[in-house]
C-alpha cells in the first residue's frame, strides 16, 4: 500500500523543502521505497537540497505533458538507492500542470513506490492545490510565529475541502511539523510555544525540529540533514517524525532551553556540543 | 478631529444579495446568438431588469481575446444589463468599452428555470433554524448562514468569518470575525473566549482595538442595545 504525503504550509520559507528531503531520506533509510516530488514549478529547489541539480534532464512538467516517460525523469539518489527525486521544471510556471496529468503521474508512482512525498510550493494557488490534491495524508510545516500559524490554518481548511479525499467525503490525516523552534526564545516569551501553536491549529503533532545551523549547512551541501549529520538534534527529530509517519507511537519531547554553564557562556554554544 | 467625528452621523452599511443570470457565449457566434434570439422571442421578459454576468471563458479558450468585443457587442445589442465579466482578465478587456466591468465577481451557481411563468416545482422544506458546525472554522473560511443561528463547536480562527441571519454561538475561542443579526433583530454573539478581530450585530460593528484588554480571553456576549453595540462578560 503506497501512501501519498503532501508537505505543505501556506507560508514560504518555513522549511517545506528541507522537511520533504529529510523525511524522505529517513523513510528510505528505514527500508521503504520513497520518491520526493517537487511541485514548485518555476522555483525548483528540491534538486539542490538533495544534491541532484546536475543530474536533471526531464522533469515533472515533461511527464505531466507526456513529453517524457516517468522513469526518464526520476533521479535515483546516489547515497540511498531506494530514494528517488522527481524534479520540477525551472523554466515553466504552475499553469503547465494539469489535474489529470498530475493524477496520472501519482497513480504511476503508486505502482513502484511505498511513499510519495509531494513538496508543495508556498501559497494557496494552483501549484499548492495540485500538490495536495491526491494526498492521503498531510504534513503541515509551521514555524512558531503568528503569520506562519495563520497560513497553516488556512492550508488545513483547504486540505479539508479541496483534496480529492475530502471531496469524496473522506477526511485527510493532518499532522503538524513544527520547525525552526527555538526553546530559549519560547521560554523568554519571544516566540510562540508548542502549546500555543497546537491550541490554535488543533491537529496532532508529528514532531518538533529545533532551529539549528546544521540544517542550513546540510541544505547548502545538497544533503538531507538526516544523512549529512544523523546525530544532530534536527536529524533525530526528522527520524522520529518519520517513524511516527510509519505508525509508531513515540512521545514528542518538547525541547527545553539549554542551561548555560560557565564554559558555554565563555566559548559559545559550539564548545558545549 | 474628535469634534468632527462626534457630529457626523454613523454610516450603516448593509449587505444584499441578488441573483444575476450568467450567459456564456460560445463560438461560432452566429449560431449561438440565433439560439439566444429564439429563446428571447419565446420569453421576452426573461432578462428584463435582471443583472447579467457574462462568462467569457469559452470565448477566450477558442478565439482568444479577439473574440471578446464580438461577444460583448452582441449581448449589449440585445439590451442585456451586463454587470460583470468572468473568465476574462481585466487586461484582456482593457481598451474596450467594457474595461470598467468587474472581472473578479464571487458567487455560486444556482439553478434557474429558463422558462418563466412556471411555478416552483415543489414546496421547499422549511429552512433549518440553525447551522451546527462541529469542526474548527479555519483561517480563510467563511461560514454564511442567513436563515438562522450558527453554532460552532470549536474555534473560529484568525482570518475566518462567521455570518449569521440570527445569533452566533462559539464554544471555543473566537479569533476571527463574527457578524450576527443579518436578518433578525435582537441577535447576539456568544463566545467562550473573545479573541476576535471584529464583531458585528445589527449592522453595527467593532474591531478589537475598540474594546478593552479586560474582555480579551473571557467569555463574552455581544448585543445591540438602543443603537449601540455592547460587549459584556458572561461570568
Amino acid at each position: 500500500m503506497s501512501k501519498v504525503v503532501v508537505v505543505t504550509s501556506g507560508k514560504g520559507g518555513v522549511g517545506k523543502t528541507t522537511s520533504s528531503a529529510s523525511l524522505g531520506a529517513s523513510l528510505a533509510r528505514a527500508g521503504h521505497k520513497v520518491v520526493v516530488v517537487d511541485f514548485d514549478v518555476g522555483l525548483r529547489n528540491l534538486d539542490l537540497v538533495m544534491g541532484a541539480e546536475r543530474r536533471v534532464v526531464f522533469d515533472l512538467v515533461n511527464v505531466v505533458q507526456g513529453d517524457a516517460k516517468l522513469p526518464q525523469a526520476l533521479i535515483r539518489d546516489k547515497r540511498l538507492e531506494n530514494l528517488s527525486l522527481l524534479p520540477a521544471s525551472q523554466t515553466r510556471d504552475k499553469d503547465a500542470l494539469t489535474e489529470d496529468g498530475v493524477g496520472r503521474v501519482i497513480d504511476e508512482l503508486r505502482e513502484s513506490f511505498d511513499w510519495i512525498i509531494c513538496d508543495s510550493p508556498a501559497g494557496i494557488e494552483k501549484g499548492a492545490t495540485l500538490a495536495m490534491r491526491f494526498a492521503d495524508t498531510a504534513v503541515v510545516v509551521t514555524n512558531p510565529e503568528v503569520s506562519s500559524v495563520r497560513d497553516s490554518d488556512r492550508i488545513i481548511g483547504m486540505l479539508d475541502s479541496k483534496t480529492r479525499l475530502a471531496e469524496g467525503g473522506g477526511r485527510i490525516d493532518k499532522q503538524l511539523l513544527l520547525t525552526r523552534y527555538d526553546a530559549a526564545r519560547a521560554a523568554r516569551g519571544e516566540m510562540m510555544t508548542v502549546e500555543d501553536v497546537l491550541e490554535i491549529l488543533a491537529i496532532p503533532l508529528l514532531g518538533i525540529v529545533q532551529e539549528s545551523p546544521d540544517v542550513l549547512t546540510a541544505s547548502n551541501l545538497g544533503c538531507p540533514i538526516t544523512l549529512h549529520n544523523p546525530g544532530s538534534p534536527a536529524a533525530r527529530a526528522y527520524d522520529e517524525a518519520a517513524r511516527r509517519l510509519l505508525g509508531e507511537t513515540l512521545p514528542v519531547r518538547t525541547p527545553r532551553p539549554e542551561k548555560q554553564g560557565f564554559m558555554t557562556r565563555l566559548f559559545g554554544k559550539r564548545a558545549a556540543a | 478631529m474628535d469634534g468632527e467625528a462626534n457630529t457626523l452621523p454613523w454610516v450603516r452599511i448593509r449587505g444584499r444579495s441578488f441573483m444575476a443570470l450568467v450567459l456564456a457565449p460560445e463560438a461560432p457566434f452566429a449560431d449561438w446568438f440565433a439560439a439566444l434570439d429564439r429563446q428571447l422571442n419565446g420569453a421576452p421578459g426573461l432578462f428584463a431588469d435582471r443583472p447579467v454576468v457574462v462568462d467569457l471563458s469559452g470565448v477566450v479558450d477558442v478565439l482568444g481575446a479577439d473574440g471578446l468585443p464580438l461577444a460583448m457587442e452582441g449581448l449589449a445589442a440585445r439590451g442585456m444589463r451586463i454587470v460583470g465579466v468572468e473568465g476574462a482578465s481585466a487586461a484582456q478587456l482593457a481598451g474596450t468599452p467594457w474595461a470598467d466591468l468587474p472581472t473578479n465577481l464571487h458567487g455560486r451557481d444556482v439553478s434557474v428555470d429558463g422558462r418563466p411563468g412556471r411555478p416552483a416545482a415543489a414546496v421547499a422544506p422549511p429552512p433549518a433554524a440553525s447551522l451546527l458546525i462541529e469542526r474548527p472554522v479555519r483561517s480563510g473560511q467563511s461560514i454564511v448562514f442567513e436563515d438562522g443561528d450558527v453554532i460552532v463547536v470549536g474555534s473560529v480562527a484568525s482570518g475566518a468569518e462567521v455570518i449569521a441571519g440570527g445569533s452566533i454561538h462559539v464554544y471555543g475561542p473566537l479569533r476571527g470575525r463574527a457578524i450576527a443579526g443579518l436578518k433578525t433583530g435582537g441577535a447576539r454573539i456568544f463566545c467562550r473566549r473573545l479573541e476576535a478581530e471584529l464583531v458585528g450585530v445589527d449592522q453595527l460593528y467593532r474591531t478589537a482595538e475598540n474594546w478593552g484588554p479586560d474582555l480579551h480571553g473571557r467569555a463574552v456576549q455581544v448585543r445591540c442595545d438602543r443603537g449601540a453595540l455592547r460587549l459584556a462578560t458572561l461570568d
